[in-house]
């Protein structure tokens, strides 16, 4: 039973930690969305649409953010052969995919009464596609085999290739000409937006971080009841093969 | 009343600002639905299995009840 030694471990502070991060989710959501909807001044130059950026923005930071965790534990699965990395690697990529759909689309929706297009092919927008596309084909080989860990093994290596689109995104704006405007948090020299803006991309993002946490142990938990039933059920078969050959 | 419908216009972005919320809540909602479903769907079935292997064991020293008796005959 120690190969369940790291799981056990993992439920047990999952367990602890679960009840907290719903609550921090729910609290923080909840005064970010009333912050962003109504106790935050509209924008000078973008009147009310400025409103999406409270959840465009701190989506496309959990796409990235998920990514990264998502090549890290990948990398920790193929060169430590840790069980559990892979389990959380897998549990991490749906949500990081829910996060990017959400940017792009809202990305879209802000596009088009500043810009006047909905999407344009330009290097940010493009690379953010691509980061979804990973997401995708991320999840369709890790379930593409019979042998659940050949599979995972491939959408590991391809989540490991795929971490060079993560510094295309944060500099595509700086790189190319674009649509997309800079960075204005997250830069040199401090952030450049006003703090009546700043309380609720915060606390969007806190709530969003907050959010993968309770999905990342729910699924975690679906993964390793998964495994085990594996072990179990392969352990009957060959019990019945043995009953069979005495 | 008349703040409300103001609230809701959004400046004239309603179209644009509420279809983004929207979305997102309905999108992280399914996500949450979703893996709340498969944890409890994956971990039932591990208890079921688990309350199974007790029977199995009993099986096993049903079976081994006949060997004397092929040993006598």
């Amino acid at each position: 039973m120690h190969r369940f030694a790291n799981p056990a471990r993992f439920m047990r502070i999952a367990a602890l930690v679960h009840p907290w991060a719903v609550g921090v989710a729910i609290l923080a959501l909840g005064a970010g969305l009333w912050f962003g909807l109504i106790g935050s001044p509209a924008d000078y130059q973008q009147g009310e649409s400025v409103r999406i950026m409270y959840i465009h923005v701190p989506a496309a930071w959990m796409g990235l953010f998920c990514y990264v965790s998502m090549a890290v534990c990948s990398a920790m699965a193929l060169i430590w052969k840790h069980p559990l990395a892979d389990l959380l690697a897998r549990a991490t990529a749906p949500v990081g995919a829910a996060f990017t759909f959400i940017c792009l689309v809202t990305g879209a929706l802000w596009g088009k009464p500043m810009w006047g297009t909905w999407w344009v092919w330009d290097a940010r927008l493009t690379s953010m596609l691509i980061l979804l596309f990973l997401y995708l084909g991320y999840m369709a080989l890790a379930d593409a085999f019979d042998d659940p860990q050949r599979g995972q093994k491939a959408a590991a290596i391809l989540a490991l290739v795929g971490v060079v689109n993560v510094p295309i995104i944060k500099y595509s704006v700086d790189w190319w000409n674009t649509l997309h405007q800079p960075a204005s948090v997250m830069k040199m020299g401090g952030p450049s937006i006003d703090k009546t803006m700043m309380v609720p991309l915060m606390l969007m993002a806190v709530g969003f971080h907050a959010f993968w946490l309770v999905v990342l142990i729910l699924r975690t938990r679906a993964e390793i009841a998964a495994a085990k039933v594996r072990t179990l059920r392969m352990a009957q078969v060959h019990a019945a093969g043995q009953g069979e050959q005495a | 009343m008349e703040s409300l419908t103001s609230f809701l216009a959004m400046g004239g972005y309603g179209g644009f600002v509420w279809p983004a919320y929207a979305l997102t809540v309905v999108v992280l909602a399914a996500v949450v639905v979703a893996s709340i479903r498969a944890a409890r769907a994956r971990e039932a079935e591990l208890e079921q299995l688990q309350k199974m292997r007790p029977g199995r064991a009993r099986r096993r020293e049903a079976s081994a009840v006949p060997n004397p008796e092929k040993q006598a005959s």
